[in-house]
């Protein structure tokens, strides 16, 4: 695959690096502006060779693409090898733009050590998404976490040091499990590449013990039921750009596609009727919780997380078309989730209040950001022209074929999310001013305008148009699909 | 023809997204031009569609792949045939006479761009439904309707009911799409197709197999396909029991009462279920529980009808009541029938909702039927229009509800299914209940007295009060007058090639074993005959019946009405609420759903998952350090005697070994 010699994985996952380090080095009122500067041009760039890739990339064949190879601890085997998929490739992208609408469109970017936070999360997330090696996934995968549980501790809201706290340990009490199932896996293979351990022979047990090590840390990040109990604190307590950014990294999610369900097939097939339990259980018991909430960004979080449980559900019915579903689903979840949690920043930069209580009638003051919420909730309850709706279709067309009861259950979404999601709608957007602070909040500013009309068309071309995505990812689902279907044993 | 159907969809789609973004800084008229000349040319495109297809020309094309899945393609494409041409002639017919009404009706509204792109859109969404040749893009529609609905019942945004009723109708719509979508997926899962000439040519393939929701339950397949896909009906044509959001629609504008909960919306779900008939055909456990389902809405609503007191509302329950008639005739496999009685209602129901809207701009959004009367004289235009409604509504020859409802009780005579006498006793009840609604509303509106002057208690609007009602300009009139002409004449001139001839073709699916189309068509001896032969029906005496009762009680002896009804009073209540469908759903559903969400987040969330997985570990580790740390004293002696006790224990245990 020929590529201008100068965009390459590694520039991703560098590039972002580096200028968030020198963000943090430059930090200082004198150079605020340059700092700022850069990190707009360094996400904006990144969407650019993100774009350059997707041009370039080759949806014929399931192959890894743009891979770079590198010795990096030739005595444990361990490489810096990196590469994309069919699916891999959308989440590079999702990343691209969160990271971009996140940097421009927020006002925290005034604040540089918080700018440099994000501008690294972005690059490790561009490495945990196209590593190839074992160690090196792992070693981005818990990178990931610093700067993120710095930004909740340190500009989080008021109990954010608990919510940090909890977030940190929930995740790395996960991640150790999967750490020692990688070790299991390289005492197997004598190998960390993680392509050499999709076609890796293991017996019943130790894909079984291998499958609760992957799943322990994955249902811990996705989150999935009942493991998310670090979640809605961190969703409401954590600052909206950090936010934004972990709500719109699917890097849980997309593990179980890259490690859990190609590597152990055997145990997946055995275990799968847990997991669509699990996932029925979320998708339904979140919804209710959901409902119940006070908190705009903890209502957020729940809506998220019901919809992750339509997503693990998609994996595993193990079909083609549910397994497509979910992948549609991660990505609308994920753009959906962040402009529900920008529209719900937005306004919190406003009334600095939380609670849903405190807002009502925004409509009145701010047109624009009732219109896009509007629309965003569309997306949320998958309405027909939003991408949220492709999902969801196709999860429960898997669904119903799979079986019909758990057609049933699934297809219960459409109610709940409509429910807590309309009602949201009804307390904070429509009505009469609810006191005289809303009726004097300023409309969306041109960034924050900018950032959710961007989310806004995305999610609708998705919905209008989904086949130029599937046309990408369609052959490394086959292959995908193809070693679930075969057997390690 | 193809370029022909995508510019008759996609110029309302233009003139909304125009009118919606630019609309505040365009000039108002400029929203209303915009639109109504969209809407105009659809129009006239779609009657040259019609024309083209009565000709015999079809159309069923993709348009585009919205996906690929390899097995099978979801596509954005068309089926032209009558049946779709007849429901696009209705759709942009109404809905461009209703764009022109609310130049008049909204002239004053701050909001006045804003409606217009909405019923535009509303106008978009309902063509890409009935013009749809898959299921995907019919669902659009159906998604695009209820979305463009929920935003015009609360187009009046700072009002809370009117949010609270938007908010209903989605979900009772969803609740309706629920079972959609399931319809839809069983029939994917085992065709993997969603196309309908697909599914039509190989339904069969269903025949015999079965599907089981939960183990030890086996349901006929194609029973629970038209089941799901009926549920879906329900919800958007408001049959019982998920028929509660449509009285409250009514908080909408007047307009939109008038396009989309009479005359086209709430027709989709009997348009889906004539579109599917070669699906329904093979399930006559389905037909029967639609002949049920529709008799109950057609009688309860009838009811209804009659107590209430808000103009919108006896309009409304009138709604309810004439789509349980449709529904009946689907059951009864009269689709033809249905179909003609959706399109004559659309005309005698968006007539008579545009002339309650006239009436209630003309006494300033009185919509009290108490505080109406005497306007006849004021608003002749609006009475004689309205009387023509009521005419039709009321099913009375020659006007074209006769010629629509009439047949589907005779077929309800002539059917054979389960329910289908219980259906011909409802209907024909029906029947004297509908007439005796409408004409007491027609009544208390237009004759007797003014009541309008007396101090209406908690109305503000009494610095209107002023001015005297007055005739509307004829930005409301001449739609009023457009739609009497069908209203009067469409019985009488499409009776014969829609019900008997073959205008619909092999649009629609009849088997064999369902005769009572059969039925019909072997008693029709023309119109003159099916006239004089009415005379010996009962329907036609019932519902000259109910006009009697409705003078009596309303104009004659008034008195008699009050103490009518003290005399049902006991069971007044049920009436008041509706049978109490309200009730039960914001009682225990609604209350239900919130309370076990409280309770799920209280303890489960709160003190179960968070308490066991986080701050019980917390708490034992931070108590376990506290033990660990009494260890840790720091002083020699107790180190001291540590190990002296140790290696006693050490002692001990070599020795005993």
């Amino acid at each position: 695959m020929e590529t201008a010699s100068w965009i390459s994985l590694s520039f991703l996952i560098w590039c972002p690096i580096v200028a968030g380090i020198l963000v943090y080095a430059l930090r200082g009122s004198a150079n605020g502006s340059i700092s700022r500067c850069l990190a707009n041009i360094v996400s904006a760039l990144m969407v650019f060779a993100v774009a350059y890739l997707i041009c370039h990339f080759d949806g014929g064949t399931s192959a890894f693409q743009f891979q770079e190879r590198v010795a990096w601890i030739p005595s444990f085997g361990i490489e810096y090898a990196l590469g994309v998929d069919g699916i891999s490739l959308w989440f590079i992208a999702l990343n691209a733009l969160i990271t971009f609408l996140v940097i421009v469109s927020r006002k925290e970017k005034t604040n540089q050590a918080y700018l440099a936070a994000l501008l690294v999360t972005s690059g490790l997330t561009y490495g945990a998404f196209t590593a190839l090696d074992g160690v090196l996934f792992y070693v981005f995968f818990e990178a990931m976490l610093i700067p993120i549980y710095l930004a909740i501790g340190v500009w989080g809201g008021p109990n954010r040091k608990l919510a940090a706290t909890k977030f940190f340990l929930f995740t790395l009490f996960g991640s150790l499990f999967m750490l020692l199932a990688l070790f299991g896996l390289y005492k197997v293979s004598g190998s960390f590449s993680i392509k050499d351990w999709h076609v890796l022979p293991l017996n019943m047990n130790m894909q079984t013990l291998l499958f609760i090590g992957f799943f322990m840390a994955l249902a811990v990040k996705t989150p999935m039921w009942p493991l998310h109990a670090w979640a809605p604190d961190t969703y409401s307590e954590g600052p909206t750009g950090a936010i934004v950014m972990l709500s719109s990294t699917k890097i849980g999610a997309y593990a179980f596609l890259r490690l859990l369900l190609p590597i152990v097939p055997d145990a997946v097939h055995q275990l799968a009727p847990y997991m669509i339990a699990l996932s029925l259980i979320a998708i339904i018991y979140f919804g209710f919780v959901a409902l119940a909430q006070t908190d705009l960004r903890r209502l957020v979080a729940y809506s998220s997380i019901a919809h992750m449980g339509m997503v693990t559900l998609g994996f595993f019915l193990l079909n083609a078309v549910a397994m497509k579903g979910a992948l549609f689903l991660m990505i609308s979840n994920a753009l959906a989730a962040a402009a529900l949690f920008f529209c719900a920043g937005a306004l919190t930069d406003r009334i600095g209040s939380r609670r849903i209580m405190d807002y009502q009638g925004i409509v009145n003051a701010m047109p624009w950001l009732a219109t896009l919420f509007v629309f965003f909730a569309m997306a949320n309850i998958a309405l027909p022209g939003t991408s949220g709706f492709v999902g969801e279709l196709l999860v429960i067309f898997g669904a119903v074929e799979y079986h019909l009861g758990i057609g049933l259950l699934a297809a219960t979404v459409l109610v709940i999310a409509a429910a807590y999601t309309l009602w949201l709608v009804k307390r904070v957007v429509f009505g009469a001013a609810g006191n005289s602070q809303i009726a004097q909040m300023g409309d969306l500013l041109t960034r924050e305008r900018f950032g959710l009309v961007i989310l806004a068309l995305v999610m609708l071309i998705m919905g209008v148009w989904p086949q130029p995505v599937l046309v990408l990812m369609d052959a490394s689902v086959a292959d995908l699909l193809a070693h679930i279907a075969r057997t390690k044993l | 023809m193809k370029t022909l159907v995508l510019l008759i969809i996609l110029l309302p789609l233009a003139a909304s997204v125009i009118a919606g973004f630019w609309g505040r800084r365009l000039p108002r008229a400029a929203s209303h031009w915009l639109c109504c000349s969209a809407v105009g040319t659809a129009m006239a495109l779609s009657f040259y569609v019609l024309l083209q297809v009565n000709h015999g020309v079809r159309l069923d094309e993709a348009v585009y792949t919205w996906l690929d899945l390899g097995f099978a393609k979801l596509t954005i494409g068309f089926l032209i045939d009558p049946l779709s041409a007849l429901m696009m002639a209705v759709v942009t017919f109404v809905s461009f006479l209703v764009h022109v009404y609310t130049i008049g009706y909204m002239r004053d509204d701050p909001g006045y761009a804003r409606f217009f792109a909405y019923i535009s859109f509303f106008t978009f969404a309902m063509l890409m439904l009935v013009s749809a040749n898959n299921f995907l893009q019919m669902f659009f529609g159906w998604e695009g309707v209820g979305l463009a609905s929920y935003l015009l019942i609360g187009f009046w945004y700072t009002r809370d009911s009117a949010n609270k009723a938007g908010m209903k109708a989605f979900l009772m719509n969803r609740v309706g799409d629920f079972g959609f979508m399931i319809g839809i997926a069983l029939l994917f899962a085992t065709l993997q197709t969603t196309d309908f000439s697909e599914i039509f040519t190989r339904i069969e393939e269903l025949r015999g197999l079965t599907v089981s929701p939960l183990p030890g339950y086996e349901w006929p397949l194609i029973t629970a396909i038209c089941i799901a896909l009926f549920v879906g009906a329900m919800g958007k044509s408001a049959q019982v029991p998920l028929h509660v959001w449509l009285p409250d629609s009514m908080e909408g504008p007047t307009p939109i009462s008038a396009l989309i909960h009479a005359a086209t919306m709430v027709t989709a779900g009997i348009f889906m279920v004539a579109r599917m008939s070669p699906v329904f055909e093979w399930s006559d456990t389905a037909l029967s529980f639609m002949i049920m389902i529709g008799a109950t809405t057609a009688i309860l609503m009838a009811i209804l009808g009659l107590v209430q007191n808000d103009i919108k509302r006896v309009i409304a329950y009138s709604t309810l009541s004439q789509l349980g008639y449709m529904t009946v005739a689907l059951g009864l496999s009269v689709y033809s029938v249905a179909l003609f009685h959706l399109m004559t209602h659309a005309f005698f129901k968006a007539l008579l909702f545009l002339a309650a809207g006239s009436v209630i701009i003309a006494l300033h959004h009185q919509q009290d039927l108490r505080k109406m009367g005497g306007l006849r004289k004021i608003m002749p235009v609006t009475y004689i229009t309205a009387l023509i409604g009521a005419w039709a509504l009321a099913g009375l020859p020659p006007f074209a509800g006769f010629f629509s409802k009439e047949p589907i009780i005779e077929a309800a005579k002539y059917a054979t299914l389960p329910g289908h006498t219980y259906a011909y006793i409802a209907l024909t009840l029906g029947v004297f209940l509908t007439a005796c609604y409408t004409f007491r509303m027609i009544f208390l509106a237009f004759h007797g007295k003014p009541r309008f002057d007396a101090p209406h208690g908690d109305d503000h609007h009494d610095v209107h009060a002023h001015h005297a009602p007055k005739e509307s300009p004829w930005v409301v009139t001449v739609p009023l007058i457009l739609l009497a002409i069908p209203s009067m004449l469409a019985g009488i001139v499409f009776v014969r090639p829609m019900l008997f001839g073959d205008f619909f073709g092999d649009a629609l699916y009849v088997a064999a074993e369902h005769g009572a189309m059969a039925a019909l068509a072997g008693h029709w001896h023309g119109i003159g005959a099916y006239l004089t032969h009415s005379l010996a029906s009962p329907a036609l005496w019932l519902a000259l019946a109910g006009i009697a009762v409705a003078w009596f009680l309303t104009l004659r002896c008034p008195k008699a009405g009050v103490a009518l009804e003290r005399m049902v009073s006991p069971i007044s209540g049920l009436f008041a609420n509706n049978f109490y469908f309200d009730a039960f759903y914001e009682k225990v559903i609604a209350r239900g759903a919130r309370s076990l969400g409280d309770c799920l987040a209280r303890f489960i969330e709160g003190a179960g998952i968070d308490g066991l997985l986080f701050r019980l570990p917390t708490q034992a580790i931070r108590f376990g350090s506290s033990v660990l740390r009494t260890l840790q004293t720091g002083y020699l002696y107790h180190y001291a005697l540590a190990m002296v006790l140790g290696l006693l224990l050490l002692i001990t245990g070599w020795g005993m070994h």
